[in-house]
């Protein structure tokens, strides 16, 4: 059901524009009497009246002029309402009662009789401290401490004017403006007084005014269609520039919708999935097999997660470690090698895997041990964790996607073949590629994309070639070449949601009703809201 | 990746012409450079210490430029020129020369002391050599550079650079007590023995990342003159008695490490860079080690290597159809000097001693392709027929989470390192019945372990959400980790599904219902009877719900 007419305001007060909640009560109000009484005055005064006085006249709440005045403005032109502001001093409920029963330090006057009273008793008293303190200041009594049985309060004059009460009644009688701007003051820090901002209308005639305007309905009931009472009602026009009531739902996180989409991505291509549900890695598979030189930097405390418990890997394919051994420290598959003394104990430190390289590693191992060799196109998008300096858009883990080809002459162009054909499909069409350095790919390329916002080229995705130290250990065919690519899943996300700081997007931190507002994940459309003629 | 910081104006006259910016930043991304930023160092102070700090210091335009990791020969000023031009085909890559002195032959002796600490030092010595204030700085900032990437930050080698007519050969290269090393070292006017030394550097910004090296070893390695004058104490620091000055001519270069291997390349790349400014261009005044088994070895090797590589390789790996003759010419381009042989399909290549990179064919052939340019390659999809398959826990993983978020519940996604106190004490379970693995190096309690629960990642996304409207109905479906001794590394993942429901009054029935409903979605019947579930009571310090039975 869309939002229908606008009822009277149902919050507190004057509150000036009208809530156009849809579920806002009372939309039958305008119609009631003060409706009818309003438009029968207005079509006798001269320009127009006030809605206040108009409340006060009737004795109503000044609400329900209000509510008179939204619905007849609904209806179009038959009246125009123009908001006014005036200021008012009121009499707080302090203030009420001093009004009526006098101050308190008179209060405390009236109290004590000529031959005086205990001040404990007097204290006693309702008014006492406040009143006693304020007599004593006005020299309307004094304090006898050396009576016989305590302290005694007897009166200094034998009457007082009570100024107070007096200015009190004078507010309440509407003539606050009689009083110096200093004793209003004085009143308002007793808190006796207190200044309002009232809300009024400024009611006149519309260029549609009449005063018989018939009851418009809010909505279609079966009995006005069973009885056929609908063909001659009016009905209240909807109310289009309100919100509507959002349905209950749940909501998946915007990180892992586009780790849906880029699933989809890669099974539309024709790619495998690979397991990656092993968060702790060998750093034989992490970087050993990957021809990661022991010393590199990337194998320090400093940039990756190291295991105290459990913290080496029990077993490892020892065939293969000592191909791998002797490819790092002698060369070997028409290599140099690294030429270092390779040690089998840094191999079996266990982390938190640094990339889903390793679970690729562990992918194409598989496959080199199956024969004949058989092509194979593969994915995965998984965690992984380095032990870095954290800011805005660094955590300790991320997402990685990673795609993976490994066939009979494969080349460069295959690779950034494919790459165009999955960057488009992510609605990405400029591309451009940079020679750069992986220690376990070879030739290398980092992809560039021209970015219109920023008007420049960003980087996109890192790309390249297995080096034959990594794949002819492993056993796989001297003329298969393997071709991989990979990218954040957390980069393109931040991008496409327009967050800036990553703790928003991941993390327990994540702000649920920006999980609850993001929209669907369409890479390939084009950025920002879908433009409909409507909303055009 | 390494940042080399040049002067423009200085790189424009060694290069011949200048460029705009532009043309220069396009000129790098087609060499596998990246200028990453252009400044000065008046707007480097001035970023780092405001700009009071920054007055008077030189407003000389800077380009920062990325260089790739493995790429040593284009960490200075005088290498990426060198790069350039001979990729620009403006001069031809020189050719690198050792020569035996007229003389003597300097000599550096290793004594047996230094097995333990640092076994391996070569040497090398660059005659005649002029200094400028420009090329002085990029002397010294490329030692740091190779410092701090080759020589991983002087543990695998650290260099020093002395002044050769300031001393008198032969050279010892031996380990001593700290106590028994003393001298004045570089920008100090007093002696120190090496204890002291280690304790002034210890308050020194630069210096006291390299004292772990040797700190607790009961011998520090120390180089001698043969009149007993200290060259260095590596790897921390000089004797001021050797400093080399703008005025120094004769330079003699050691570098002394744990890898034989590395200390040779990082030799190769000072002398290659540096003896452009000697008298004789390019060409390296040998110097002889002694190694403690009596063996001596001449060093720079400055060795050239030649590769054979077939034409067709080339293309059939880049994706690309040239001849031999335009691959060779390429090749050359990329300071490696190449020629088609034999067959006419044979190129071989010769490899300097500064491409100490280029260890296997692929290394070759990404070089030809870098010529080529990368832009101007062939896309084509391969015609690799293949049918995908989804892992059968992601694909069951994915229909769960659109049917979780169909009951209403919102996803939520946590972290899957955190602390001890988060799968333990908070939930009042001992750490040890946990099975959890244990991070030997966070930096901060949130990385202690790998989660053994969903249940704390939940519950701080509501902690953190308490302004929203309630209810809160999280869930999350994703992966824990514990040890497990049958798996070869020790430790596996479990694929959880946890939610949590959040409200004023409790609602048992709204969590049960959803675990009814998710029973439903994977044909699961209620019931005691086998294939069946039940929910049983059981004991414990805290519900776990991402537990099912």
């Amino acid at each position: 059901m869309a939002a229908h007419a606008p009822g009277a305001g149902s919050g507190s007060g004057c509150s000036g524009a009208g809530r156009d909640t849809p579920s806002a009560p009372g939309a039958a109000m305008a119609d009631g009497p003060v409706a009818d009484v309003l438009l029968r005055r207005l079509e006798a005064a001269d320009g127009g009246l006030d809605s206040a006085e108009l409340a006060a006249e009737l004795g109503v709440e000044h609400q329900a002029v209000v509510g008179a005045v939204k619905s007849l403005q609904a209806l179009g032109e038959i009246i125009e309402a123009e908001l006014r502001s005036t200021k008012r001093w009121e009499l707080t409920a302090e203030g009420e009662e001093i009004a009526r029963e006098g101050s308190h330090e008179a209060r405390v006057f009236r109290s004590v009789p000529p031959e005086g009273l205990a001040q404990s008793e007097l204290m006693r008293l309702p008014s006492g401290k406040v009143g006693f303190s304020k007599a004593m200041s006005n020299k309307w009594i004094r304090v006898d401490k050396s009576a016989a049985d305590g302290p005694r309060v007897f009166r200094v004059v034998d009457s007082m004017e009570d100024d107070v009460q007096r200015r009190l009644q004078l507010v309440r009688g509407g003539q606050a403006e009689k009083l110096a701007e200093k004793e209003r003051s004085e009143l308002r820090k007793r808190k006796l007084l207190t200044e309002v901002t009232l809300k009024t209308y400024w009611v006149s005639k519309g260029s549609a005014f009449s005063t018989s305007v018939s009851k418009q309905e809010a909505e279609l009931s079966p009995e006005m269609i069973s009885s056929g009472s609908w063909r001659d009602r009016p009905f209240k026009p909807y109310n289009f520039s309100a919100r509507g009531v959002l349905p209950d739902s749940g909501h998946l996180h915007p990180l892992l919708k586009v780790r849906t989409q880029f699933r989809q991505i890669f099974l539309e291509m024709g790619f495998t999935e690979m397991p990656t549900d092993n968060f702790i890695e060998s750093s034989f598979w992490n970087f050993d097999a990957l021809f990661q030189p022991q010393q590199h930097p990337a194998r320090d405390q400093h940039d990756t997660f190291f295991l105290q418990d459990p913290a080496e890997a029990l077993q490892l394919p020892m065939d293969y470690v000592h191909r791998v051994k002797r490819t790092h420290s002698q060369g070997g598959y028409g290599s140099q090698g690294y030429k270092y003394t390779w040690k089998l104990d840094e191999a079996r430190k266990n982390l938190l895997r640094t990339h889903t390289t390793a679970a690729s590693a562990r992918a194409l191992y598989r496959l080199a041990r199956k024969k004949p060799f058989t092509p194979i196109k593969y994915f995965s998008i998984d965690r992984v964790f380095r032990n870095e300096t954290l800011d805005a858009t660094h955590l300790a883990e991320f997402h990685q996607i990673e795609g993976v080809v490994a066939d009979h002459g494969l080349t460069l162009g295959h690779l950034m073949g494919v790459l165009r054909e999955f960057f488009t499909k992510l609605g990405i069409t400029q591309l451009r590629f940079k020679p750069a350095y992986n220690p376990y790919t070879e030739p290398s390329m980092e992809v560039f994309s021209y970015h219109q916002g920023l008007k420049k080229w960003v980087e996109v995705g890192n790309s390249g070639l297995f080096r034959p130290e990594m794949l002819l250990p492993m056993g796989l065919p001297e003329n298969v070449s393997v071709i991989a690519w990979g990218l954040s899943l957390e980069r393109p996300t931040m991008i496409k949601y327009g967050i800036n700081n990553i703790r928003e997007l991941v993390g327990h931190k994540v702000n649920l009703q920006m999980v609850y507002d993001s929209p669907l994940c369409r890479l390939d459309a084009e950025p920002g809201p879908p433009q409909t003629q409507e909303a055009a | 990746m390494p940042t080399v910081s040049v002067k423009r104006d200085l790189l424009f006259k060694a290069l011949g012409r200048t460029y705009t910016d532009e043309e220069f930043d396009e000129l790098c991304f087609e060499f596998g450079l990246e200028l990453d930023e252009i400044t000065s160092e008046k707007e480097i102070i001035s970023k780092e210490q405001g700009d009071k700090k920054a007055e008077g210091a030189s407003d000389v335009v800077l380009y920062k430029i990325d260089v790739p990791a493995n790429r040593y020969d284009l960490l200075c000023l005088e290498g990426l020129v060198r790069g350039l031009q001979v990729f620009k085909e403006r001069i031809k890559a020189p050719l690198y020369k050792r020569v035996m002195p007229n003389g003597e032959i300097q000599k550096l002796i290793i004594t047996e002391e230094t097995a333990k600490i640092r076994p391996y030092a070569v040497a090398a010595v660059l005659r005649n050599i002029k200094f400028t204030k420009d090329r002085y700085d990029s002397f010294i900032e490329l030692q740091e550079k190779l410092h701090q990437n080759i020589c991983r930050k002087r543990a695998l080698v650290a260099i020093g650079a002395h002044d050769l007519d300031s001393l008198s050969g032969p050279f010892t290269f031996t380990a001593k007590r700290p106590s028994d090393i003393k001298f004045k070292p570089l920008s100090k006017t007093k002696e120190y023995t090496a204890c002291e030394l280690m304790n002034i550097y210890k308050t020194d910004n630069h210096l006291k990342h390299y004292l772990h090296i040797i700190e607790n070893k009961p011998l520090y390695p120390v180089i001698y003159d043969s009149n007993g004058v200290v060259l260095s104490m590596p790897p921390i620091i000089n004797g001021n008695h050797s400093k080399i000055t703008l005025n120094t001519r004769n330079v003699f270069i050691e570098c002394t490490g744990t890898d034989f291997t590395k200390a040779k390349i990082v030799l190769d790349i000072i002398v290659t860079m540096f003896s452009e400014y000697c008298e004789n261009q390019f060409t390296v005044e040998a110097a002889e080690v002694v190694f403690p088994n009596g063996k001596s070895y001449t060093f720079p090797e400055l060795a050239y290597r030649k590769e054979m590589v077939r034409a067709d390789l080339i293309n059939k790996k880049v994706g690309i159809r040239e001849t031999p003759e335009n691959l060779a010419k390429l090749l050359t381009r990329m300071c490696l000097k190449s020629e088609v042989i034999g067959d006419g399909n044979q190129i071989e290549i010769e490899i300097p001693p500064t491409r100490a990179d280029i260890i296997h064919a692929c290394d070759i052939v990404e070089d030809a392709a870098i010529a080529y340019g990368y832009n101007n390659i062939q896309m084509t999809l391969p015609k690799t027929y293949t049918i995908a398959n989804q892992f059968p826990l992601n694909k069951l993983t994915e229909l769960l989470r659109h049917d979780m978020a169909a009951a209403g519940f919102t996803e939520a996604l946590t972290f899957a390192l955190c602390s001890q106190e988060d799968i333990a004490d908070k939930l009042g379970v001992d750490i040890s019945a946990t099975k959890a693995v244990h991070i030997s190096n966070p930096k901060t309690a949130e990385f202690q372990v790998a989660r053994t629960t969903l249940l704390p990642g939940l519950l701080k996304t509501i902690a953190a959400n308490r302004k929203m409207p309630l209810p809160l109905k999280l869930f999350e479906i994703s992966d824990i980790v514990v040890k497990d001794s049958s798996r070869d590394v020790g430790a596996r993942n479990y694929r959880h599904l946890c939610a949590v429901y959040y409200n004023k009054n409790p609602g048992f029935e709204i969590i049960h219902g959803l675990l009814d409903r998710i029973m439903q979605l994977l044909d699961v019947p209620p019931g005691e009877k086998k294939g069946g579930y039940v929910i049983k009571a059981s004991e414990g310090p805290v519900l776990r719900p991402d537990e099912l039975p």
